[in-house]
């Protein structure tokens, strides 16, 4: 199979989701045993966890969904460890490197206050399993907004040094957030006029965590996309190189 | 002039003998942050238990870094933390006196009385 070839909506919107999850749960997964103190590199080594398991449950629906149009059997390794970057759909923000522990933060806390909203959108979708993984999903997503934008507030208002760091991960990383409400036909399929509150709602919550942070947000400048397309950075290669080396060179191996 | 009493601090014992001096307060530096200690509720209706410490530089992240160390297995309802210096702790060296004087003194548990059979769930 290669998912070049899936034209159902649905199918790719959850490959999309799931592909967010994953990616952005393995880079956070980098931070593990790496952490500055020992609890928090366990909270993100959770929110790590939380986000591969979220990741599941949309490449197992999508593998129900295909086996029952096609009947091709796929399983959610399929997704994950059998496709090249090219079939990945996720927005490039979640595959940029992690950088120091500030900058970190602040994608974590971008990615989940954009999925707060559009998972709060979800829950009330018409497809009742979407609406379920949405929901279930949406309790580790408050902890993860909560715990990271905390996590902004402390170092953006926190020593002259911190906040610099952080006002030069926004400017680094702010040309990346237009994507994720850059809706391509696939969301709008499924999102329908939700979409509106999705973008209204994620830009009242950043607004407020960086102005209590006292972080400004950049006005203009160059914007990219295409991942939600399959046109990613060289780094989700590398990312997958690791990732499916095991999968790649041993196929089938279990343990 | 020498101190009839000295305030303890949970987590003093072992680090004591390797002070130099009469530093009564835990060493901390700047860079280290504060010990919480973290109870534990693991049902409704139950007591919470101390279920181990952690470093947190204030409360909310305590309560956080509680919930990430301590309940991801489902093993809490409710969580409380206290900073480890507002704990005081009993000296072992003054166990005998605290203690040893209650080993004899079995008449203190209610076991030399007759119950009537009314009595029940005693």
């Amino acid at each position: 199979m290669t998912t070049k070839e899936i034209e159902n909506p649905l199918i790719k919107f959850l490959l999309h989701l799931g592909d967010n999850a994953l990616i952005m749960g393995h880079r956070n997964s980098e931070w593990c045993g790496h952490g500055p103190v020992l609890e928090q590199d366990i909270a993100l080594t959770n929110i790590a966890l939380d986000q591969i398991g979220q990741a599941r449950n949309f490449y197992q629906y999508a593998a129900k969904l295909i086996a029952e149009k096609s009947g091709e059997k796929l399983t959610e390794d399929s997704f994950a460890y059998l496709r090249d970057s090219w079939d990945f759909k996720n927005c490039l923000l979640v595959e940029l490197p992690n950088g120091h522990w500030g900058r970190t933060i602040l994608k974590q806390f971008i990615v989940s206050a954009y999925k707060s909203c559009l998972y709060q959108a979800l829950t009330s979708n018409a497809d009742e399993q979407l609406a379920g993984i949405a929901s279930k999903s949406l309790k580790e997503i408050s902890y993860h907004l909560r715990w990271s934008s905390e996590w902004v507030i402390r170092l953006g208002d926190g020593t002259p040094e911190s906040k610099q760091k952080m006002q030069d991960a926004i400017t680094s990383i702010w040309p990346y957030t237009n994507e994720w409400t850059n809706f391509t036909d696939y969301e709008l399929n499924i999102l329908g006029d939700n979409h509106w509150n999705i973008k209204e709602n994620w830009e009242t919550i950043l607004k407020k965590v960086f102005l209590e942070a006292g972080l400004s947000i950049p006005t203009n400048g160059y914007q990219h996309s295409g991942g939600k397309m399959g046109n990613h950075t060289e780094h989700l290669g590398y990312i997958l190189t690791e990732m499916q080396f095991l999968q790649r060179a041993y196929p089938n191996a279990e343990w | 002039m020498q101190t009839l009493f000295r305030k303890f601090f949970y987590g003093d014992y072992g680090e004591e003998k390797n002070l130099a001096a009469e530093n009564n307060q835990p060493k901390q530096t700047i860079s280290e942050w504060p010990l919480w200690e973290v109870f534990i509720r693991s049902k409704q209706g139950l007591d919470h238990k101390h279920a181990g410490s952690l470093h947190a530089v204030d409360a909310a992240m305590a309560m956080e870094n509680a919930r990430d160390v301590y309940t991801r297995r489902s093993e809490g309802v409710s969580i409380w933390v206290v900073e480890s210096k507002y704990i005081h702790a009993s000296n072992p060296d003054d166990a005998d006196a605290l203690f040893d004087p209650a080993n004899d003194k079995i008449y203190r548990h209610p076991s030399f009385y007759e119950l009537p059979d009314e009595v029940k769930h005693m």
